[in-house]
């Protein structure tokens, strides 16, 4: 009896043992989720709940009145220009997140593969080193390069290709070759650090079973790079869409992109309910990319 | 002493631009110049100007010859914040403490707007050289509220055609209808700002800019689209000015002296004109800040920049060009040439400034701008 008393005092001390320990690691990690919750709720919460509330108010001449409504929706969802230019962006910047991963894969590729190891951050260097000039002064240097007396021009004339220069800036192929310069390095940099995380064993694994380099490269390179894919396509996705500068200066306002049509609410009117329910606009179809591409990426890691 | 005033941007009046060649800058709109802050030695003004007026925050965040003479006088550092549009201005004042700005530099045409949001000080006319001011440009309607002034003229200049004399005789520039030729069909670039190109079209059309009603914006619309599709741009000064530099464009619609007098040296073939048929002027005004505590720091700013000297610093500041308020500026004889001084009573007398449209008004020729410009 006494026996098995002492054995229920020990069970109980053992569990409140147990239980104080499960506190105190359930305060640490509060503790140390902290500052990055704060960051999180200062930095996103707050500044995205304070676009949606000013999404519900409306300009109404130099009045701003603060019932919530959905005016601005409805005027979005009513008015051309604003519903074309969620279409122009989407446009721009799939096509762009495809080039650049197209561009860029190969080129990781090539470093992580048939570069020495010991030279491999020099070459990384090198296809980032258009990152250190100003992204202005970048889409100003591309202007000039497709202008009709550019580089391009003036090389195609002189091979007799054409006989009059082209008009390549000021349009979609324009902000396009802007966009992927830029996006090219940052898709290298993702895919780069996804094939050298890639074990080596498992492509000769591959092909002591028979697999061709073809086979290799398709079931085990590609398939164990896509976390590196996918996050390049990801930011560039994120990064294109919400640019302001490349269409602006390299497009010619020949179509108007979301960011632009935002800032027109802004510029001279200050209509910020319905700017701010423009970039909601935006903010869901962000949400959208990052949710198809983090379930995408869940996948194949399980 | 904070000066706020329009800055190099989008839209407004002539923002400032970037030559082919570096650092040569664009013209400053009437819409562009915001607010600027100055300092005295511990006690200095700010500014906030349009971003037309990023040659105010050159000259004075560079210490350009503009400011740094009025510091030497008067020992009074400016500080200069430039902005793109007076929206963005707006929105910029209403997230900053009172007394944060002492000096704006803001369109007229939107002086009432900024008054009504009891933002502006009065100011004394007699504190000014009203009368070397062209009685054209003064323009009491935008400038004085309820019978007091709330702002004096500061810089102004014309929303006209820049183009580039190699490729379009000068008869043509004069003759608006080349916008909308299809023969010049992409040799044109627009201005992207629709109160200066919707203006113009206002005067083709023989309308007057101030009296726009939403039943003219049809016809409007009709001749933007003729012009849009001419065009193979619509871009901010600095593109349309590379635009037409370099070639791509013989003609710039809403261009003027802002976009080319500081390329002659280097591009003698661009020039500017007013079209025959009359042609929108932009005007920049200057005003302190109702909240000032600053205020005879910021006051005796308006008068340096008012003065001879400080006008013809502004007038060809190396940002962009504009013709001076001040008559008695104290121009060099080729400056004045470059600015066509001579013929400024006929041009004066054949411009209109700025449409100074209601608020619905405004808006709706904002959603027409978008839509041609979309479509």
């Amino acid at each position: 009896m006494s026996a098995s008393r002492a054995a229920a005092v020990d069970g109980i001390a053992a569990w409140s043992a147990e239980q104080r320990g499960a506190r105190r690691d359930a305060g640490r990690g509060l503790a140390l989720a902290a500052p990055a919750a704060l960051w999180t709720i200062a930095f996103f919460l707050l500044p995205a709940g304070t676009i949606v509330l000013w999404s519900l108010f409306r300009l109404e001449g130099p009045e701003l009145l603060t019932e919530p409504s959905l005016d601005n929706y409805r005027r979005f969802l009513e008015t051309d220009s604003f519903r074309l230019s969620v279409w122009h962006s989407l446009e721009v910047t799939l096509l762009v997140t495809a080039l650049s991963v197209l561009l860029a894969y190969p080129l990781a590729w090539v470093i992580a593969s048939r570069i020495a190891p010991a030279r491999q951050r020099l070459w990384l260097m090198l296809a980032v080193l258009p990152f250190w000039t100003s992204y202005v002064v970048r889409s100003y240097a591309w202007l000039l390069v497709l202008a009709p007396a550019g580089v391009v021009n003036r090389t195609l004339l002189a091979l007799g290709m054409i006989d009059e220069p082209l008009a390549l800036s000021f349009s979609l192929g324009a902000t396009v070759t802007g966009f992927v310069h830029f996006f090219v390095m940052l898709c290298t940099l993702t895919i780069y650090a996804s094939l050298v995380r890639i074990d080596p064993r498992l492509r000769l694994a591959a092909a002591d079973l028979g697999a061709s380099a073809r086979q290799t490269f398709v079931r085990v390179t590609l398939p164990l790079s896509m976390p590196g894919v996918a996050a390049g396509a990801f930011l560039t996705f994120v990064i294109c869409i919400g640019d302001y500068v490349t269409p602006q200066i390299l497009g010619g306002n020949t179509r108007l992109l979301l960011p632009q049509v935002i800032l027109l609410q802004i510029n001279r009117r200050a209509d910020l309910p319905m700017a701010a329910a423009l970039s909601v606009v935006l903010l869901v179809l962000v949400t959208a990319a990052y949710l198809a591409l983090a379930r995408w990426l869940t996948a194949r890691r399980s | 002493m904070p000066f706020c005033g329009r800055g190099v941007g989008r839209r407004g009046p002539p923002r400032p631009a970037t030559a082919r060649h570096g650092t040569r800058a664009a013209p400053l709109r009437a819409t562009d110049v915001g607010p600027v802050s100055a300092t005295t030695s511990g006690n200095a003004p700010k500014v906030c100007a349009p971003a037309g007026a990023r040659a105010a925050r050159a000259e004075a965040g560079g210490g350009a010859a503009f400011l740094k003479e009025f510091t030497a006088r008067t020992k009074i550092k400016v500080n200069v914040k430039d902005y793109e549009g007076t929206g963005t201005a707006l929105a910029l004042l209403e997230q900053s403490r009172p007394g944060d700005w002492d000096v704006f530099v803001v369109d007229s045409t939107d002086v009432r707007r900024v008054v009504e949001r009891k933002l502006l000080a009065e100011l004394d006319p007699k504190d000014f050289p009203m009368a070397d001011i062209p009685e054209a440009v003064r323009l009491p309607d935008y400038h004085v509220v309820g019978g007091r002034m709330y702002a004096v003229p500061e810089k102004f200049g014309y929303n006209a055609i820049a183009f580039d004399k190699s490729k379009l005789p000068a008869d043509k520039a004069r003759d608006i209808t080349t916008l909308w030729n299809p023969a010049w069909k992409g040799k044109v670039a627009i201005y992207d700002y629709y109160l200066p190109v919707i203006g113009q079209i206002a005067v083709a059309l023989g309308r007057k800019p101030q009296s726009l009603t939403a039943a003219d914006l049809p016809a409007i619309r009709e001749k933007l689209v003729a012009m849009r599709a001419n065009a193979a741009l619509v871009g901010d000064v600095t593109t349309s000015q590379t635009a037409l530099a370099t070639g791509q464009v013989a003609v710039v619609a809403g261009g003027g002296e802002y976009s080319v007098a500081g390329l002659q040296a280097e591009k003698p073939n661009l020039d500017w004109v007013l079209p025959d048929v009359g042609g929108i002027r932009w005007q920049q005004a200057i005003g302190v800040f109702a909240a000032s505590k600053k205020r005879k720091a910021a006051t005796a700013f308006l008068q340096y920049v008012l003065s001879p000297d400080g006008q013809a610093k502004l007038a060809t500041s190396s940002c962009y060009w504009g013709m001076p308020a001040n008559a008695r500026a104290t121009l060099a004889d080729r400056q004045k040439k470059t600015l066509r001084w001579d013929e400024q009573p006929k041009f004066l007398a054949r411009s209109h400034p700025y449409p100074s449209p209601s608020e619905a008004l405004d808006k709706a020729m904002q959603d027409l701008w978008a839509d041609v410009l979309q479509k």
